[in-house]
Order: structure tokens, then sequence, then C-alpha cells
């Protein structure tokens, strides 16, 4: 199962390395990573994606727990939550394709931010299920280059993830 | 764990007038306030202002060992004898790397230690500099937290937090990564240091929920087949008094772990001895037909609970540890309570005394009396028809000798298993050895830091010819100091446990486990100025005791030949259940 973990972290030297350096030495697994300081400058937001079953996602939660400079762990796709992730897409967009690929990018509410005779580079931002539809509906069009942030996310309603 | 120093005045604090001392000199102050007696440690390039300061004072000793290896042992040891942090000083770059071994030891123990490596400038992190390593990235797995000094002024608030963190919660060792250029003799800062600490991301949890402590309680009284595992959570967490009552109360078989050996008094009755892969019989029996397990400060591992599909399948589990991740890691607990061991044994002490109710008195009569079943079947029981010493001999004749009161230090092997199987523990925190990572020359220097702390007390060093040579350079460690240990080599000519092994799995074929061309282990002690003894016959053996027991202060060195085909029995056999076990080369179960 599929799980997003929300931690907020002491914003010191070296947190980040042993945060990370968990999941290598307990073989847990890491399929998206983010993390920026919040509104407070001691503290850093940090967004993971990763999968497993309860039992290794319970000691995953414990194990992050036990870091001293853990703060706080969250597993926000436990209950209500949003997630966002960002993607940005350069695609070869000469001659025929290019009409396609611009409605594409309209249908995913995407917006092409950079523009080249020859080529399109697009921005999008949803869950990470989204951008992977996206990616498949370019179909045929040929994908020079993709850069994606990793998931974000927050819980819904009034509940906080802070201090 | 231990009580923090709190504040004496702080009010007081506040109007004396501010020191000025150098990094340096901050180091070893904050250490004497803490109430550091002994310091381990190898001076070297990086640390050299902090032992200029040493010098100057005379609160805290140094203790020159021969290899950083042997300084962390020590820390170590003196931490699982007294409860308290043990310290550590070592250089930079090798000297570093050379205190990984014993860092990783305390670490797999759960043992509160401070380890302060040197590191080179500031400006030459990074660049490959003379004796440079990443000690933090090095020692980032295998300990509780680690830190660098980025300002000098921040060292005495850097060792008081490395001592919180050490000594709280679940212990275990902190490393301290000190630039040299923090330490400059002729820079000085204000010294002021903390009466206490607190940290907003790491709160550790010291009661029990009392509805957890209610439950357990519930589960314990309506058990019929009860068994309490106890672990080394209740030496370090200093529960043995209160674990000794509630399971006196209740009338409870008591099993220990390696590491919670003495948690119980070994010749008491309900002691069923040590459980596991070499546990007795009746205790691994007792514990896989048992209904209700109360496992305290112990964290289910893999030595003990051998394969763990087939774990205990009756049992209903409490569990208290003040780890959270310990619990339901490799076996599900049904009732877990997180907390302090101590407090929450209180709790349920209380809570049972209140009740006044005890179990089913007749089920639990049944259940002492297949357990008595269980511990004539095997008992112990080793070969004794050869003219050869046996290893299980040495140790029971050590343990009556000693009254079982002497501080037994164990070293890794065939030695290590005979010493916690015959040894009778009576007290807690007297039992040291490696029980997680399994270090060979552990307990030589293990040996030397109870010794070193506890002077007047017998403190042995049970290790055989092959761990010995591990740390072997300490002899002249124990030299300086007047460490009169008594060392008790088994010394069989092979590497044991693993030609034990190779018995049993590899038909015999000794790769490698043959110890050829081994020193005069004799002389070689009174090279170092030591008392040596060979015994080679069990006649031998008792006047070679009681000669090395009465030299009080001197280092005796009994090199004690002994069978050397003999196996360590029972042996859980691999991949079974707690009680699928070897008893002897010929039977199983």
């Amino acid at each position: 199962m599929r799980h997003i973990i929300s931690v907020l972290l002491e914003n010191e030297s070296g947190a980040l390395a042993r945060l990370v350096g968990l999941f290598a030495q307990r073989g847990y697994n890491i399929d998206s990573l983010n993390v920026a300081a919040t509104e407070d400058p001691t503290l850093s937001r940090l967004t993971l994606v990763t999968h497993g079953n309860d039992q290794v996602i319970e000691q995953i939660s414990k194990q992050l727990h036990k870091l001293i400079e853990v703060v706080k762990v969250s597993d926000i796709s436990e209950a209500a939550h949003i997630e966002r992730e960002l993607m940005l897409v350069k695609v070869k967009a000469g001659g025929n394709q290019r009409e396609e690929v611009k409605r594409c990018a309209d249908i995913f509410r995407g917006q092409i931010i950079d523009v080249t005779p020859a080529t399109y580079t697009i921005q999008l931002v949803g869950t990470s299920d989204k951008l992977d539809a996206f990616i498949q509906a370019l179909g045929s069009t040929p994908i020079m280059e993709v850069v994606r942030s990793g998931a974000s996310g927050i819980a819904r309603g009034e509940k906080t993830l802070a201090l | 764990m231990t009580s923090q120093t709190q504040p004496d005045d702080k009010s007081a604090d506040s109007t004396r007038a501010t020191e000025m001392l150098s990094g340096a000199a901050m180091v070893i102050r904050a250490l004497a306030d803490e109430g550091v007696e002994y310091l381990y440690g190898y001076p070297g390039g990086a640390v050299l202002h902090i032992y200029d300061a040493l010098f100057q004072q005379n609160k805290v000793k140094h203790v020159l060992v021969r290899h950083e290896q042997a300084a962390t042992h020590m820390a170590d040891a003196y931490a699982r004898a007294s409860g308290k942090a043990g310290v550590v000083l070592v250089t930079s770059g090798p000297g570093a790397t050379n205190a990984v071994t014993g860092i990783a030891t305390a670490y797999m123990d759960s043992i509160p230690m401070v380890v302060l490596t040197g590191q080179v400038m500031s400006h030459l992190i990074g660049g490959d500099a003379f004796q440079e390593t990443d000690m933090l990235g090095i020692s980032r797995p295998i300990c509780k937290h680690n830190m660098s000094v980025r300002r000098p002024e921040d060292i005495p608030y850097l060792i008081k937090k490395a001592f919180h963190i050490a000594q709280t919660g679940r212990p275990g060792p902190v490393v301290l990564d000190i630039p040299k250029d923090m330490t400059m003799p002729n820079q000085q800062f204000p010294y002021r240091y903390p009466a206490e600490i607190n940290l907003r991301s790491y709160q550790p949890k010291q009661q029990g929920h009392s509805g957890q402590i209610k439950k357990a309680v519930t589960a314990l009284l309506a058990a019929k087949k009860p068994v309490l595992y106890a672990g080394g959570g209740v030496i370090m967490g200093g529960a043995s008094q209160e674990l000794t009552e509630l399971a006196q109360l209740l009338n409870l078989p008591v099993t220990n772990t390696l590491m919670g050996l003495g948690a119980y008094p070994a010749d008491d009755k309900q002691f069923i001895g040590m459980l596991g892969m070499h546990g007795s019989y009746e205790a691994n029996q007792t514990m896989h037909h048992a209904d209700v397990i109360l496992a305290v400060g112990a964290r289910f591992d893999d030595r003990v609970t051998n394969n763990t599909k087939k774990f205990c399948p009756d049992a209903t589990i409490i569990h208290i540890d003040i780890d959270p991740a310990s619990i339901s890691k490799t076996v599900n607990a049904h009732i877990p309570i997180v907390g302090l061991v101590q407090p929450v044994l209180s709790n349920m002490l209380a809570l049972l005394k209140q009740k006044k109710k005890k179990l089913d008195s007749a089920a639990l009569e049944a259940w002492w009396q297949q357990i008595a079943q269980w511990r004539s079947v095997h008992g112990g029981r080793y070969d004794t028809s050869a003219p050869l010493l046996k290893p299980q001999y040495v140790i029971e004749q050590v343990s009556k000798i000693t009254k079982g009161e002497a501080y037994v230090c164990s070293d890794v092997g065939q030695h290590q298993m005979f010493a916690a199987q015959y040894y009778k523990f009576n007290k807690p925190n007297r039992w040291i050895n490696s029980g997680g990572l399994g270090t060979m020359g552990f307990g030589l220097p293990a040996a030397m830091g109870v010794k070193l702390n506890y002077p007047d007390a017998d403190v042995v060093c049970v290790t055989g010819e092959g761990s010995i040579q591990m740390n072997i350079q300490e002899l002249s460690t124990c030299k300086q100091y007047g460490l009169g240990v008594k060392i008790i080599n088994l010394n069989n000519g092979y590497l044991g446990m693993v030609k034990q092994w190779q018995d049993m799995n590899y038909e015999s074929r000794y790769a490698s486990s043959y110890m050829d061309s081994l020193p005069d282990f004799v002389k070689l002690a009174e090279a170092y100025g030591h008392v040596g003894i060979r015994v080679t016959t069990p006649e031998e053996l008792q006047p070679a005791l009681e000669r090395a027991f009465a030299l009080k202060d001197q280092l005796v060195f009994l090199d004690i030949h002994i069978d050397p085909k003999e196996h360590v029995y029972p042996m859980q056999v691999p991949g079974g259940a707690m009680n699928d076990m070897f008893l002897s080369k010929t039977e199983r179960t």
C-alpha cells in the first residue's frame, strides 16, 4: 500500500541525512521525497511517499519518531487529505503534433511555460496519479525531459501537523 | 533512567561572575560538572588542546588505553555496571574509526555512552585533510545520536545534551565531534553548565498507560500457564527489585535473556534459566507452552524467538518496553505498554496488591509440576566422564569461589554461553557481555572498566584464546593502572563456536577455525608484569582458582586447557519453534 508520510523535522544539518539513512539501513522504500523549511525557519516539513504492509508502515513511523530531530510524524494518507505534485515536461512539439500537445495540456489543466519553434515545456500540478496519466496521454509525442517534485500533502479540514 | 543533576540554586548561579574558559577547558569542565570521574581515551593531533586542559586539572582522571576500541569497551562496561554513561575521548581519523566497534557494541545493547571524537579544523573539513574522516557519517547508523560543535560557546550545552540523550529513554551512545579550532586555548568564552535540558523533539515517555496496565494485570491474573520473560531493560532500567517482587507475589516462573541475567536471582526456585538459542530446556519449553507471556524490557531478538512463525502459538503477549519501535517489531504484542519498566512494574504491583487476587492456584500448581518435569530432562547436565577439563565445570567452580557475586565480563563465543549458563547471577549489573553485536575482544577491556571503578570487587574476564587476542595489548594498560582482573581463558585451541557450527552443519570441515601457533599465555602474562597460571587437568583447577583470587591486587591470567570437542547445549534447531532443541551431540527434541 502507498502511504504519504509527513514529518516535521528540526532544520539542522545532518537531520535529513539521518532520516534518509534510516530508510536505507532498515530497507524501507522511498518512492519520493521532498523537503523545505516552513514558516518557522527552525523547522523543516518533509513529505515522503513510501509503500509497504501495515507492519512496515508502523515500524517506519516508530523508527522516524526515534530520531532525535524528528518533532512530529503523521501518515496523512490514513485520513482525508490533499496531495499535490509538480511536474515539468519538455516535449518535442513541431508540425502536426504542436496543436495536439497543447490540447492535451489544456485537458489536464497544464500550462505551457516555455516555448521554442520545436518544443513546449509544460507545467502540471496534481496528484501523482494525474501526472502519470498525463504522461500516458502524451502518447507518441516524444518526451525530452521530465522533472517531478515528488508529492506534497496536507490533511483536509482543521487537522494540522504543527507544533 | 538515571536521575538528572538538578539545579542547585538557579538564582545564585546567575549572579555568579561568569567564568571565561577555552573550548578545550570547557570540555573537561563540563565533564567534571556532569560528575564524570574517569575518561577513557587515546591522544592525537585533533584533541591535543583537550588533553592539555585535562593535564591542568585533577577532577577528571584519564585512562590511557593501548587501542581506542578498548577505551569504548571500558566506558561501556562502566555504564553496564553503574547505570551511568561512560565517557570516551579519541582523536580524529583512525582514533575515531578505531572506536567504531565499541560504539556499535554499546548501541546494540542500549548502553549509555558519550564519545568525544576530535576532528580536523573546521575550514579543512571536506578537503580530505590529514586524519580526517566523516565521523558523523560513519557513526550515524550505530549511535543513538550524533552532533558536531560549530561554535566553541556551545560546548557546555552540547555536552549536557549528549548526556541527556544517552541516559534517558532507551539509552545509547552519543557521539560529539569536536573540530580542533573549537578548542583553541587562547580563545575564551563564557562558561555555564546547564542544569537541565529540554528538547521539543525528544520527550521520552516515562509512565505507562494506566488503561494498558490494567488490561495487563487482568490478563496476567487470568493466566493458567504464565511466564515472565525479562531482558536487559530490567537491568538498565533498575527494576530488578520490582520484577522480583512481582514474580514472587504471583509465583511466576521467570526466564532471563542473555542481557537480562541477574535481573532475577539465579539461585531462586522460580528461576528457570536463560531462554533462547542456548537457553535451558525448561525455559524454552515453558515459553513455548505458555498462555500468557509477560515480556519486560526484552525485544524478542532472533536469538530468543527462533522462527517467529512458530513462536509460542498459544500465548497472549504483554510487552513492557521504553522503546515503542521494539513493540510488535518481530512478534506481535497483544497488550503493549510503552514506558520505563520500573514505574510500570510498580504500578502493576500496586494494582495487584489492591485487587488482592492471585492466579488460579490449581492451574498454577499443575504448571509448576510440568516445569519440574521439563527441568528433570536436561537440567544443565554435561558429560563428566572424559578425563579432560570441561568448560562448564570451570565456570561452576568460578561461580562457587566468587559466591555468584563477581562481575563477570565475557568475550564472545562458546565460553560466553557457558558463562551465561553456569554462572549463578544473583544480582543485576554483574553480567557484562556483548549480547547484540557479539564483539570478540570486548571481555578484557570491559573487565578493566569495571575493576577500575569497583576496585574492591572480584572482576572476572571469561574469554577464549581467540577473543583474548583481539585486545591482548590491554594487558599493558592493566599494568599501568594496577587492574587486578582475573582472566579465565578457556583455551581449546579452536574458535569454539565456529567449530561447533562446522561440526553441526559442515561435516567438521574446520575452515580457519583452528588456531595454530598460539602464544604461551603464561609467559605472555609475565612479560606484561602479571601472574600467569596454566591449568591442564581437573585437579589443578581448584588450587589455581584459590591462588588467583587470593592475589587481590594482581592480574592473574589463568590459561585453562579444556576439552576441545565440547559443544554448547541445549541449542535450538534452526528454523524451529522455541522448544525445538538439540540436547547433546546425539539427542534432539
